[in-house]
């Protein structure tokens, strides 16, 4: 989306997204109330253990499943370690998204069907929505928006410009990241091996055609 | 979710040593404790131990470790060349992110994709004893049709699982109270009436490699997978074969199915009808016929006794037809 690729100099709060989390969070606030959330001790064992904050967690605020203590966080991404602090059970895809603020990353099925969710880890790519964030700990984790930027695309990005490899743009983050990581893999010449390939990144506006073509290009550069 | 405690292990000692449950690559674990089917009280992180490795053992056989990633077996020169049905097996099931993730011993302990076992909100016998099958009366296209009970037909999703079995596996164990072995033919359980008791693995069990034996001279070995769609889907119907011709004649014949299966299923009657004869249509038959001769099939997977039936014959046909190269 264009709002969400600001020029640089622009301010986040401009963005489409960064209005809608405002709106969001007083969205929460005025239903949440007061929400305490305190950090978690980490044992002599290595076990980081999340236990329930003592002050109450507000009652009426059905959705929120359990009770929960965020815990010390630090990850590799794209070239710079990054310090916070997360719900143990997330995963890496919430993480990127919701405590690093790295959207370019999709949410889609979350159940590792659908793979708008990939990134790379160790430079393998993954889906981050089967991940589980502590244990990415200590891993080299890249996302899209470690790949390029809109003024100086990756190749398979421009490929996917140049060839209109998508309609909607959702899966485009998983679909780009599949495939930049393919070009390491046994992967054989025909259009046919780069569909099998690519299986795991599904495109609900079918632009399959252009995907392959785009990847092909690069390939064959 | 429910909470958990997380720890990463730093060593096999360390992990067995600590109560809760393993994680490795978490595309099952992770993916059922979203759904709340898994509800660990604690992680351990077996992910970073080193059981990554996959080597020749002193037999010639080869040792796969338990957290050497489904890719990295698939594509490693020893297991492309010398095992194609477990490669074929591999790089057939899931997608390339999932096969990146993916554990040996992780898909060695898959759970079932019977929509009811993932959906807490119906009964199943096998997440939740006593409760009840939903499958049996509702839809159960993907479940097994051999090895059931009335308690439960959930199938074995694993593809990477039947090619092991077909190859006579060991499952390398470390445990509280030391090492242990089991064939594969013996580590997963029929349902029977506790279908939440899926293999013979005890608690705080680790398995820490598979084992395959060496495959003689001249074996031809291959996959088949029957599925709705050509890629990224589970298998309706597969077969391992693993073939050795001797003088015209299968000297040696080992069958596995998937997708048909309470577990990944040995066909040995079939291999029973086979060994020692020559290859022709009308044997393929009869050993087809006697692999679903058992079955129980029910409304909305009947399909599978004719499809498993031609299955494991086009995959006899495959495995003891000298291809245009070897011809050559």
């Amino acid at each position: 989306m264009p709002q969400d690729l600001p020029d640089e100099g622009q301010t986040p709060s401009t963005t489409r997204r960064a209005l809608l989390t405002h709106l969001g969070a007083a969205g929460l606030a005025a239903s949440l109330g007061p929400f305490a959330l305190a950090e978690a001790p980490t044992d002599k064992s290595g076990t980081v253990a999340p236990t329930a904050p003592s002050g109450s967690l507000v009652e009426e605020a059905t959705h929120v499943s359990a009770p929960t203590t965020l815990v010390p966080f630090a990850l590799k991404v794209n070239g710079k370690t990054v310090r916070t602090t997360i719900d143990p059970r997330a995963s890496l895809l919430d993480t990127l998204r919701e405590s690093l603020h790295l959207t370019g990353t999709k949410k889609g099925c979350d159940h590792g069907q659908c793979g708008a969710c990939t990134v790379h880890v160790d430079g393998k790519r993954v889906l981050s929505c089967l991940s589980l964030a502590l244990a990415s700990q200590g891993h080299e984790i890249t996302t899209i928006e470690g790949l390029g930027t809109p003024q100086k695309m990756h190749p398979m990005q421009a490929a996917f410009v140049e060839h209109d490899g998508y309609q909607c743009g959702y899966c485009t983050s998983g679909q780009i990241m599949s495939a930049v990581a393919l070009m390491k893999e046994p992967v054989g010449a025909e259009d046919t091996d780069v569909k099998e390939a690519m299986s795991g990144n599904i495109c609900r506006c079918g632009a399959y055609a252009n995907i392959v073509d785009a990847i092909q290009e690069v390939r064959k550069a | 979710m429910t909470l958990f405690t997380y720890a990463k292990a730093e060593s096999v000692k360390d992990a067995v040593g600590r109560e809760g449950r393993f994680l490795a690559g978490g595309t099952g674990l992770y993916d059922l404790m979203k759904l709340d089917v898994e509800r660990p009280e604690a992680l351990v992180d077996v992910s970073g131990l080193p059981l990554e490795g996959i080597e020749r053992t002193s037999d010639g056989g080869l040792k796969i470790g338990a957290v050497a990633r489904n890719a990295a077996v698939a594509h490693h020169p020893e297991v492309f060349k010398g095992y194609p049905v477990l490669s074929q097996a591999i790089l057939q099931g899931a997608s390339g992110q999932i096969r990146n993730m993916a554990s040996t011993a992780g898909n060695l302990l898959q759970r079932t994709r019977c929509v009811y076992f993932r959906d807490v909100d119906m009964p199943c016998n096998k997440r939740e004893p006593g409760s009840g099958c939903s499958a049996i009366e509702g839809y159960h296209k993907n479940l097994a049709i051999l090895g059931v009970s009335e308690k439960c037909i959930a199938s074995n999703p694993s593809d990477q699982n039947v090619a092991l079995m077909a190859l006579g596996a060991t499952v390398h164990i470390q445990g509280p109270k030391g090492q242990r072995t089991i064939p594969i033919g013996e580590f997963y359980r029929l349902p029977g009436d506790t279908p939440h008791i899926e293999t013979a693995l005890g608690k705080g069990e680790l398995v820490t490699h598979v084992s395959l034996p060496p495959l003689p001279q001249g074996t031809k070995s291959l996959y088949l997978k029957l599925r709705d769609r050509a890629s990224y889907e589970f298998a309706l119907a597969s077969t391992a074969a693993i073939v050795t011709m001797k003088d015209g004649r299968m000297d040696d014949v080992r069958l596995a199915m998937g997708g048909v299966g309470s577990i990944p299923w040995r066909a040995k009657e079939a291999e029973a009808i086979l060994k020692g004869q020559a290859p022709s249509p009308d044997l393929f038959q009869k050993a087809g016929e006697a692999t679903f001769r058992g079955a129980t099939p029910h409304e909305g997977n009947a399909f599978k006794v004719e499809l498993g039936r031609r299955c494991l014959i086009q995959a006899l046909t495959l495995a003891t037809t000298p291809s245009a190269q070897e011809k050559a």
